[in-house]
């Protein structure tokens, strides 16, 4: 059975919502891409549905690589103990973008970061878009891709020379770069990467 | 960056000179006492990460209670410590943490790999971790399972108890530093690859797979 | 903010030159225009006691005043979610022992009532009693670690020891079920992996009776101790709104006055049909989180007695679903019956298929609430295993608690939070 909250979301959105299916009881919702934010808030405070509660957020890549990437919402409302999807699928040929939804709720701040860190989807609007369990510097991509081998592109021999090489003392988030920055303790290459206001996106 | 010290990264091809002094009735005898002194009075530096950290607890806690073997003292600094227990998985990311810590150490320092996954990668033979710490520090005794009992942990240091008691003074090698060499590795790199091989019933995750 | 004033050891101790009690005011301005205004960066970790695993924090300080607090994780990824992609649905329940090592039982449970929900299975009775058994006796081991180790971090030893105690003794009960003290991989898909060994409930039983005195020792420690309330009244306190905002869970939610546990809002495995109580705080500091721990312990206690009450009548009652294609026929069939045999390779070799679908499944962990998200293709192999990391989320909080804290009340915030770093970084 489908969430009672569809109807009213087709009402509210039309075109917008994409499809709506059920899978082992959950609804599902898919969602276009420019419009993913204003579903959300508007699923977050409109009376009677209420999903205030983000339970995750996280992104599913297919093994048939024609299928896109989807961004995977997980909503509850913890008044009214519903749940409901709300996926948006994103076009492999596309830059992989999506506005992040920080602004509605804060604990979406590390899982789009992880989302980011682990299949390279960008979240516009985030406030500190950069890795968070991978290092800054990793080079070989987004570990959770189709595309990327379960042992990594490079050998063994030059992940641990990567590795030995990292400097376990640096700083790496803007912030801090902006604190030691004011109080004179930074290096010059980091001086430079902060004018440069680089985050240490990949190539 | 990070860790360049004047490399010995292998000293294989070189001329080794064995040993400075020729043991004797005194140097035994010191060997004896300095010995017995440095197995019984280990003060371990705890390097827990994962499931293993657990099952260390347990040991230091009281029913194993690992301080009957000198060991009462647990050292969170590495700068007073005498024995890097690694318990659990070690990822790339922290290697350069355990390789830093490592270096801190002052003489004599021993390490033991406890657990599966710290003697070779276990179950995680993938992009994210080192497979087995012995690419990053040198290792003196491995102790298996996952985790390793109680029991397998204070066995894995009663063996670096013999095997402390069998050093002597006479082999100036032993207390040589092991470090990082130009190339930025501690082994040589076909060593690592090869370390790093699949094995067991990891054969069929290959790298296309 | 408040200045602080001190007795000051001069050299006669707390004297001045004319014979009276000399308190000196530490804190802002004063004295030197730079004192006290100085910013610093204080880093904590990876290789930390009080950081509970590898978390490594980047503080910026004022004074004693934290003004940021920047957690830096991932030293522990181990990349779980794509080892899951590449193995059958059977095959990750050892990984499940390794993400949240606090309580892997749970952990195990949660993996098969995600699958289970996928396939559409229903589980046999005694199983459903026995799994409730296995979270309750993980939530009770890992809140005794959380009590032990935050116990360390503000200063006492010994309820680590009381906590070790009882814990080795969930352990044995651990060990004679399963043949592992820690990495259980107890349960299957549609099933478990093995019925309890004869005589194990008396030894449940011994426990559940004889545990409470181990709380009531840990009450009459730590609940009125003026130590304890210092260090945890007030500090890292929550709101109920940024609570739910910060998508915490489990105890953290709770300890901020958000009644919801899974256990009760969104029932599995029967738990609407247990008699507990799901302790509420009203200030969410610390403190109250210490409290809903405690009672979350004794509630623990109370479903193991009446579990362990269902299970005599469920004496000799199968586990296992009676599905072929889920569960392993018995190995004296399968050596026999030639059916028997094809069922017992097909699902060797190819393993557990559920349809083409996806499930997600929340469970009320320890730290909070553990969901498993699985899409299957159809194939033996799930295309995406998600772990929702309830200490991920709860330690993402961790920056708001801290601001304007003391930098000792860091560890105490960082404690509270419950965090197993084996489950933030996967």
């Amino acid at each position: 059975m489908t969430s009672p909250s569809i109807p009213g979301l087709r009402a509210e959105f039309g075109p917008a919502v994409e499809r709506v299916l059920v899978s082992c009881g959950d609804t599902i919702v898919y969602v276009t891409r420019d419009r993913s934010h204003d579903v959300l808030a508007w699923l977050k405070d409109a009376p009677g549905h209420q999903f205030n509660y983000l339970t995750d957020v996280t992104a599913v890549e297919y093994r048939d690589s024609e299928l896109p990437l989807e961004v995977v919402y997980q909503l509850r409302s913890l008044s009214r103990k519903a749940d409901i999807r709300v996926k948006v699928a994103l076009d492999k040929r596309a830059p992989l973008q999506v506005r992040s939804v920080v602004d509605l709720w804060r604990g979406a701040d590390w899982l789009e970061r992880e989302v980011y860190d682990l299949f390279g989807i960008t979240f516009t609007g985030h406030p500190d878009l950069r890795r968070i369990l991978m290092w800054e510097t990793y080079a070989e991509g987004y570990p959770l891709r189709k595309d990327f081998p379960l042992r990594g592109h490079f050998s063994r021999a030059e992940q641990t020379r990567q590795a030995l090489a990292a400097n376990p003392e640096a700083h790496y988030s803007l912030e801090e770069l902006s604190i030691a920055e004011a109080f004179d303790e930074l290096p010059p290459d980091m001086r430079q990467r902060l004018a440069r206001g680089e985050r240490g996106y990949l190539k | 960056m990070g860790l360049s010290n004047p490399a010995t990264e292998n000293r294989a091809d070189e001329v080794t000179t064995v040993s400075s002094i020729s043991p004797n009735w005194v140097t035994t005898r010191l060997d004896f006492l300095t010995n017995w002194a440095r197995a019984n009075s280990l003060w371990p530096m705890p390097f827990g990460t994962a499931c293993c950290a657990i099952e260390y607890m347990a040991t230091a806690a009281s029913r194993f209670d690992i301080a009957r073997f000198g060991m009462e003292r647990q050292s969170f600094s590495p700068r007073q410590a005498d024995v890097l227990i690694c318990a659990g998985r070690l990822p790339f990311k922290l290697a350069p943490v355990i390789r830093r810590i490592w270096d801190q150490m002052p003489q004599p320092k021993w390490s033991i790999s406890m657990g599966a996954c710290a003697s070779s990668g276990g179950i995680f033979d993938n992009y994210s971790m080192v497979q087995g710490i012995d690419t990053i520090i040198p290792v003196d005794v491995y102790v298996p399972g996952c985790p390793p009992r109680p029991e397998g942990l204070m066995y894995g240091i009663m063996l670096l108890q013999k095997k402390i008691k069998g050093e002597t003074i006479a082999d100036d090698m032993l207390r040589e530093e092991k470090l990082v060499g130009p190339s930025g590795l501690f082994l040589p790199a076909e060593r690592v690859d090869e370390l790093s091989e699949p094995f067991g019933n990891s054969v069929h995750q290959t790298r296309s797979a | 903010m408040s200045l602080r004033t001190v007795e000051m050891a001069l050299a006669t101790p707390g004297v001045d030159r004319d014979g009276n009690a000399s308190r000196v005011p530490l804190g802002v301005g004063g004295y030197d225009e730079d004192f006290g205004a100085e910013h610093m960066l204080v880093n904590i970790g990876p290789q930390h006691p009080a950081t509970h695993g590898v978390l490594r924090l980047v503080i910026e300080l004022e004074g004693e005043t934290v003004k940021r607090c920047i957690p830096h994780v991932g030293y522990l990824h181990s990349g779980f979610e794509k080892l899951g992609e590449y193995r059958h649905y059977n095959q990750i329940i050892p990984l499940t022992d390794r993400t949240d090592y606090l309580s892997p039982m749970a952990n195990n449970v949660c993996l098969a009532l995600a699958v289970e929900k996928l396939m559409a299975l229903e589980v046999t009775e005694r199983c459903e009693v026995l799994r409730v058994i296995a979270c309750e006796m993980s939530r009770i081991i890992s809140h005794l670690v959380w009590l032990g180790t935050t116990g360390i971090d503000l200063g006492a030893f010994t309820p680590f020891l009381w906590s070790f105690q009882e814990r080795e003794r969930i352990y044995n009960l651990q060990e004679s079920w399963t043949g592992a003290r820690l990495t259980t991989s107890l349960t299957r898909v549609g099933g478990m992996m093995a019925d309890i060994p004869e005589g194990w409930e008396a030894g449940l039983r011994d426990f559940t009776r004889t545990f409470p005195d181990t709380l009531k020792e840990v009450d009459t420690m730590f609940t009125r101790n003026a130590i304890w309330i210092g260090r945890t009244q007030g500090v890292g306190a929550l709101t109920a709104d940024e609570a739910i905002n910060y998508s915490l869970s489990g105890p953290m939610l709770r300890a901020s006055g958000v009644d919801y546990d899974v256990r009760k809002d969104r029932p599995y495995l029967g738990y609407e049909s247990y008699d507990f109580d799901v302790p509420i705080g009203e200030h969410g500091d610390i403190y109250d989180r210490y409290r809903i721990r405690l009672e979350e312990m004794w509630q623990s206690n109370r479903i193991l007695e009446q579990a362990l009450d269902r299970l005599q009548g469920l004496k000799g009652a199968p586990i296992n679903v009676d599905d072929p294609r889920v569960i392993l026929p018995p190995k004296s069939r399968a050596m026999s019956d030639m059916e028997a045999m094809i069922f017992h390779f097909k699902q060797v070799m190819e393993g557990v298929k559920p349809p083409a679908g996806e499930a997600y499944m929340g469970i009320e962990n320890p730290k909070g609430e553990l969901g498993y998200y699985f899409v299957s293709d159809g194939t033996a192999k799930p295309v995406r295993w998600r772990i929702r990391p309830p200490s991920f989320l709860n330690l993402a909080s961790l920056p708001r608690m801290c601001e304007g804290a003391l930098l000792s009340d860091v560890i105490a915030i960082n404690a509270s939070v419950d965090i197993v770093m084996g489950e933030v970084d996967r």
